[in-house]
């Protein structure tokens, strides 16, 4: 394992899906809470983010499926600079992220097919169209008897599975998962853990947020880690 | 993706499920206040064209006439000189018919003042001639007063210029405090409107935070948003049309009772009233549609 400070993605031939440059962020006039973070994901990429609880994860990865704004530097998305964006090309991007929170984010008023389908209804996607699509997708993540049912009468795998489902049913380019195994037992994590690489195999960028060392160990995958908003990287988990 | 060989999964029947929760009771207060100002603003609007019919009405019955006052001339009978210029007149072109007034209608006119029987036997009262103008774009006074002089009867012709002036002003008043009455309903309405939503917003930010985050712009958020708060006024123009028109009903069916006239507008229930307040719901609907949209997109915007 190898520490340093600087990025241990080179530039590629391959593309380039998420660019990091000096970029700071804070909320409003609060403290910054990242420093100067820079790295690059490669297209067909699996990497770890991981760093205590208050690190800086989740306002990383804010940034990453642009529900923030940096406060300084550059951030690229598909060779996009985002600050130069207009607001209604964001739609259009964020359509090839799919996100996995740590608390789900389900719309508990729709069934667990209709949250699934719900970034292709977005879309404009005729429920003809994906129907099928969506039930398979259900049956893959095993949640086929569970259809119609809402989240908040699943367990909190179930209800992960869902997530998952839902942020690749649009077949995104970059899936980012924030602290996935938070909710579940160790065999449940390895399944889900089995089911990103699988994902990550059929071309899906991946990258997890985690503070579970036993799930980054499992792979043999770069790792970012943060501590105090800066970043700090690892070439391979183990 | 499966790896199943048997049947493949089946999607659940139906359509889609709404993507904003049901309210759960939620929306019912700005449900009745929204009735209650499309309910104003129903009667003001059917008080303004009360006011713009009744106006017109007016200057179209003082424009197409006139009055002659035939004065009492010592050696002379008044009521045959009154009679005699109802004649005179009757007969000079542009006249549609002059109708002379008996002493016992002056006195009737003058009651209000004077009290029944208040006036001597032997007092003057001047005695009138009502005159309708076949084209109330002529006046011809003029000729009125030279066949008058002409027959040695005292008379003056009063052309209504007088009231005419003061009326026009009064309906026009009466025309703007009604629209502006209706215009600040409406713009009541649109805040309320437009208030309650951003609520509904920040109820929802769960929701609007999702749909988002899966690709959705602001303007399918503010859309469904926008679907929700036309369904609630156009149920809640319904239902204060309907009361509106309760009222218009029966102030038309107890239109006699002069008390109750005093305090209220002129409601007219004809066709354009009727109009009126059956796309008062479609208009509240759309009134509430904008807000919502214009309220949820500009909150929207604040965000990134």
């Amino acid at each position: 394992m190898t520490e340093t400070g600087v990025n241990p993605f080179p530039q590629s031939e391959s593309e380039v899906i998420v660019r990091f440059d000096a970029v700071g962020m804070r909320y409003g006039r609060g403290p910054e809470i990242l420093k100067d973070v820079s790295f690059e994901l490669p297209r067909g990429s699996f990497t770890f983010l991981t760093g205590p609880s208050g690190a800086g994860k989740t306002s990383l990865l804010r940034l990453i499926y642009m529900a923030h704004k940096a406060s300084r530097g550059v951030v690229q998305h598909f060779g996009h600079d985002t600050a130069a964006l207009r607001r209604k090309d964001l739609p259009d991007l964020r359509r090839r992220i799919g996100v996995v929170f740590q608390e789900f984010r389900m719309l508990d008023h729709l069934s667990v097919f209709e949250n699934v389908a719900l970034p292709l209804r977005v879309a404009g996607q005729k429920r003809s169209a994906y129907a099928e699509d969506v039930a398979e997708l259900v049956s893959w993540v095993g949640l086929e008897h569970h259809m119609e049912s809402r989240p908040a009468t699943l367990s909190g795998g179930e209800q992960q599975r869902v997530a998952i489902a839902r942020a690749v049913v649009n077949q995104p380019e970059l899936l980012i998962a924030d602290e996935p195994t938070g909710n579940v037992d160790p065999d449940m994590a390895r399944r889900l853990l089995r089911l990103f690489v699988e994902l990550n195999r059929l071309g899906t960028t991946v990258l997890i947020a985690t503070h579970d060392l036993t799930l980054v160990r499992a792979l043999d995958a770069p790792v970012m880690s943060l501590a105090d908003g800066r970043l700090t990287f690892r070439e391979r988990a183990a | 993706m499966s790896d199943s060989e048997t049947s493949p999964p089946m999607p659940p029947a139906g359509g889609h499920a709404r993507l904003l929760p049901p309210d759960a009771g939620r929306d019912r207060p700005l449900f009745a206040v929204a009735a209650i100002l499309v309910f104003l603003a129903c009667l003001a609007a059917l008080g303004a064209r009360g006011a713009w019919t009744s106006s017109d009405r007016w200057m179209n019955d003082l424009a197409g006439s006139l009055t002659v006052q035939v004065r009492p001339v010592d050696g002379r009978n008044a009521d045959e000189d009154a009679s005699e210029a109802a004649r005179l007149i009757a007969a000079l072109p542009d006249i549609e018919s002059a109708e002379a007034r008996s002493r016992a209608e002056s006195e009737a006119l003058l009651e209000p003042w004077f009290g029944a029987g208040g006036l001597p036997a032997d007092l003057p009262v001047p005695l009138l001639v009502d005159v309708e103008l076949s084209n109330p774009d002529i006046l011809p006074v003029e000729d009125i007063e030279a066949v008058l002089a002409e027959a040695g009867i005292d008379a003056t012709v009063d052309d209504h210029g007088r009231w005419s002036d003061a009326v026009a002003r009064a309906s026009h008043l009466a025309r703007m405090l009604a629209l502006g009455l209706l215009t600040l309903i409406l713009g009541a309405a649109a805040a309320v409107i437009a208030f309650a939503a951003r609520a509904s917003l920040a109820a929802r930010r769960d929701v609007a935070d999702a749909l988002h985050i899966v690709g959705a712009t602001d303007a399918y958020i503010a859309g469904l948003f926008e679907r929700r708060f036309f369904g609630l006024g156009l149920k809640a123009g319904a239902t204060g049309a309907g009361f509106a028109a309760l009222i218009a009903i029966l102030v038309a069916v107890g239109g006699g009772n002069a008390d109750a006239m005093y305090f209220l507008p002129e409601l007219v229930f004809a066709p354009v009233e009727i109009a009126s307040l059956l796309a008062a719901p479609l208009v509240a609907g759309a009134i509430a549609a904008l807000s919502a949209r214009l309220a949820v997109s500009e909150e929207l915007r604040k965000r990134w």
